[in-house]
């Protein structure tokens, strides 16, 4: 088969996928790649896979002696995708997650095999900043990679470099979409290295640098502050139902999910799930905060007075087929039919 | 000549797993089951908000993220005494039956059948045929199961925005309603997603399979046709070889919650099995989480309505992170098999009568339900009345609520107290705590524990019956340890 990386990579780029504190929904999530499949897309890559939870036969001894020939430089690994947090408790122990059949605490294979892998990627939050489990209580002592929540450091530290030159690269999200990872590898494989392709929070531009708002199908709700008030209703859920899609990091709304959704889509808000920190957003995650009836969170990049001003601007200014329609499920206004000659 | 083995770690399990085995002359004595990975989601969710909750708990696990949500919008719903409209209930089952669905799939062809492809049956005369279709990654089988799982997934695009991960399953109903083009466009997915088993799987009509009712039946059926043809009788051709019906035999006794009701329809049934009296009623009460042999603090069996979990790190006698939930003391086992011989299938029932549950009904458990669950999706679908609500707002009260649903791998539970709209407890037992929980305070085995036990390991140096035995049981191990 004829690989799209084949003129740029002869030797096949080899990837090691491990999980930790986490759900493993982001490899769920990844096995609904479509078009092609994930094992196609791979294979067209130039990716081999030494090793996936999900996919593998490999386990037991097999899979123990992969990762020693690995640490002994006796397998070349290039890409290490990990999935889930880093586990460090209790008190630091790391027990909360001994590698079946080890007896050494994953941590431990984590911080030996980034310290071999050409790149180290961190798949979904948990990974990337510490995720669902790491919230005000954080009992298993829950860390990203190199981010715990929005501090640089985590289990490898602020200073970990990977032997190809770049930090670790977060591919946030709860879970991923299959995209937003193949498309990240497919850029390590056929693109020179270049640290200019991550933001802030060392996430890839390619979906990060985008509004969850983008798209959204209830945008002209929004711009009218035509806003639902209860779960179902078609209105715009920044006001009432705690949606950060106009400060969500991510192209839900431009990519879609499962072919057909997204978050809004489904009906409920946007927690934000690729920003560090999102498990704690101090407010109940269904219900907008508010200050003198303005919601705290405004939109990414826009003045607060302008905000308030253009909002009661628009609310006066609301069309009846966007006032009814928002607080139903059901469209009961459809758009007016204009003729050219009446 | 005894000895002790460690094996780990097992992938294809959804999280990591270890197993101790106690080994004379080759046979299994005893086996060690320990869920080497604790997640801390019921100390998490206490002082939460229950709505909060639903956020979290789909959180608790990557394939049964929706049987999660489910549970605890039920749990909620109970506490206030409120049900969902008709159409939030058709929602909700559409929801959690692609679910269940898709991770059926996803346990046959990918974390269960490439164990067959191995070179330990490299001298059976089937192994070309078995290698080609089902070796890990590389068979052709995974190229024809990954488009068919990804489009059937698009059900839950529509019913749920993403999966996994929804909030749309709230308890008073769905959050997403449906208009008729949508319904048309699901039921086309749902048409495709039965060819799909018709053509690859089955290499007959879902009623054909649905309508087996014993073994003799199901002996004709495979044994019709080339077996090379259709993956599941490859597999019953591969079981029948190797005497798979004789292996990972438990206790026989099985639980199931039941799900899928509606205000029309009774779902599938709760209850239990018992060898020795057939199905009986579900007694909720008598339900007892042991933790003799668990890394958390304590010793005494508790109600889930009055448990806690504490972890430790250092106990006597504690190997494992999972708790051992018992039903008037006796270790249940659970998941499709034992939902369809509670629930009265002919085919299951007349299994588990004249062979008790192992390795191939476990999987023919799961066949029966891809057969017969497409068919109860499509007429689900033509229920759904768009003009009607799909959500009604519920008043949260305080005080405690249970939800109880099926996962795609047995019963799961969520028992929550409230008090002044806080979480005050919140316990949950899984599937995979029932199949894989270790010893109890009387040192009877967990389910797979006992299952273990006699493997016969001559001529079997990397264990493969084993991991065949531990796979039957479609674990799922991040929920186990929540």
């Amino acid at each position: 088969m004829t690989s799209i990386t084949e003129t740029l990579k002869p030797a096949k780029t080899t990837l090691l996928w491990l999980q930790s504190g986490g759900c493993g929904g982001c490899s769920m999530s990844l096995l609904c790649a479509e078009s092609p499949d994930l094992v196609s897309t791979l294979d067209l890559m130039g990716i081999e896979l030494l090793w996936h939870p999900s996919l593998s036969e490999a386990c037991n001894q097999e899979f123990q002696q992969l990762l020693q020939d690995i640490l002994d430089d006796q397998q070349r690994l290039d890409l290490l995708c990990i999935e889930g947090a880093m586990l460090q408790g209790p008190q630091g122990s790391g027990r909360f997650h001994i590698l079946g059949g080890t007896g050494k605490p994953m941590i431990h294979w984590v911080r030996e095999l980034a310290s071999k892998a050409q790149q180290v990627i961190a798949v979904g939050s948990c990974a990337a900043f510490g995720g669902i489990g790491s919230g005000e209580d954080n009992v298993t002592e829950a860390t990203g990679l190199q981010f715990e929540g929005e501090h640089s450091g985590g289990l490898l530290g602020r200073d970990f470099i990977s032997a190809g030159g770049l930090p670790v690269i977060n591919i946030s999200g709860c879970p991923t979409h299959p995209n937003w990872v193949t498309e990240t590898l497919m850029q390590l494989v056929a693109m020179p290295v270049d640290q200019a392709n991550y933001d802030l929070f060392q996430r890839p531009k390619h979906y990060a640098e985008q509004l969850v708002h983008h798209g959204c199908p209830r945008n002209e709700y929004y711009e009218y502050k035509a806003s639902a008030e209860a779960h179902g209703q078609l209105g715009c859920m920044m006001e009432h139902l705690g949606c950060m899609g106009t400060q969500a990091h991510a192209d839900c709304n431009t990519r879609l999910w499962n072919g057909e959704g997204s978050c809004t889509r489904g009906g409920y808000a946007c927690i934000n799930c690729t920003a560090p920190e999102f498990e704690s957003p101090r407010h109940h995650f269904q219900q907008t905060p508010k200050l003198a009836g303005i919601p705290i969170g405004l939109p990414t990049d826009m003045p607060k007075a302008w905000f308030v001003a253009l909002a009661s601007l628009s609310k006066a200014a609301t069309p009846a087929r966007l006032k009814d329609n928002a607080v139903s499920e059901l469209k009961i206004v459809p758009p007016t039919i204009h003729k050219k000659r009446g | 000549m005894s000895q002790r083995i460690t094996l780990g770690p097992f992938n294809r399990v959804e999280g990591d797993l270890e197993v101790h085995l106690n080994i004379d002359s080759d046979i299994v004595q005893a086996a060690y089951v320990n869920s080497p990975l604790y997640r801390g989601f019921e100390q998490m969710l206490v002082g939460k908000s229950p709505l909060d909750a639903l956020v979290l708990v789909p959180r608790i696990c990557g394939i049964c993220s929706v049987s999660q949500s489910t549970a605890s919008a039920l749990a909620i719903a109970d506490l206030a005494g409120e049900k969902a409209p008709l159409n939030g209930e058709l929602c909700r089952n559409l929801t959690l039956a692609t679910e269940n669905l898709a991770d059926h799939l996803s346990h046959f062809y990918l974390f269960f059948m490439p164990d067959f492809a191995r070179d330990h049956y490299q001298k059976l005369s089937s192994y070309q045929n078995t290698a080609q279709r089902f070796t890990a990654v590389k068979g052709s089988a995974t190229q024809d199961v990954l488009p068919a799982r990804a489009n059937l997934l698009h059900l839950t695009g529509y019913l749920a925005g993403k999966w996994p991960h929804t909030l749309s399953v709230q308890p008073g109903g769905s959050t997403r309603p449906i208009q008729t083009q949508e319904i048309l466009r699901m039921q086309l997915t749902l048409a495709n997603f039965r060819q799909f088993l018709e053509q690859k799987l089955f290499g007959c009509t879902l009623q054909a399979f649905n309508g087996l009712e014993n073994e003799q039946q199901l002996q004709a059926y495979w044994q019709t046709g080339r077996w090379q043809d259709h993956d599941l009788k490859h597999f019953l051709y591969l079981s029948e070889e190797l005497g798979l019906a004789e292996q990972g035999k438990a206790y026989d006794r099985l639980l199931s919650y039941g799900c899928f009701q509606t205000e029309n329809e009774a779902g599938l049934a709760s209850g239990i099995w018992l060898p020795q009296t057939g199905y009986q009623k579900l007694e909720l009460s008598a339900i007892q989480e042991d933790i003799s042999h668990s890394w958390l603090a304590g010793d005494k069996a508790l109600p889930p309505s009055q448990g806690q979990t504490l972890p430790i790190a250092e106990k006597d006698n504690a190997y494992s992170w999972c708790k051992s939930p018992r039903l008037a003391n006796m270790p249940m086992e659970t998941g499709a098999f034992a939902r369809q011989v509670i629930d009265g299938h002919p085919l299951a029932l007349s299994l588990m009568e004249q062979q008790g549950n192992n390795v191939r009904n476990r999987v023919i458990g799961r066949m029966i339900e891809l057969a017969r669950i497409v068919p109860m999706m499509q007429s689900w679908l033509t229920q759904i009345d768009p003009q009607a609500p799909f959500h009604k707002e519920i008043k949260l009260k305080d005080g405690d609520g249970i939800g109880l649903t099926e996962a795609a791998r047995g019963s799961l539970g969520h028992w929550i107290s409230v008090k002044k709209g806080k979480l005050t407890r919140y316990q949950i037992i899984a599937p995979t705590t029932w199949n894989f929980a270790p010893r109890d305070s009387h040192g009877q085995p967990g389910p797979l524990e006992k299952a273990l036990q006699g493997v016969d390991l001559r001529n079997d140096p990397k264990q493969v019956m084993v991991q065949h035995i531990v796979r039957s049981f479609d674990p799922c191990m991040v929920c186990t340890t929540t």
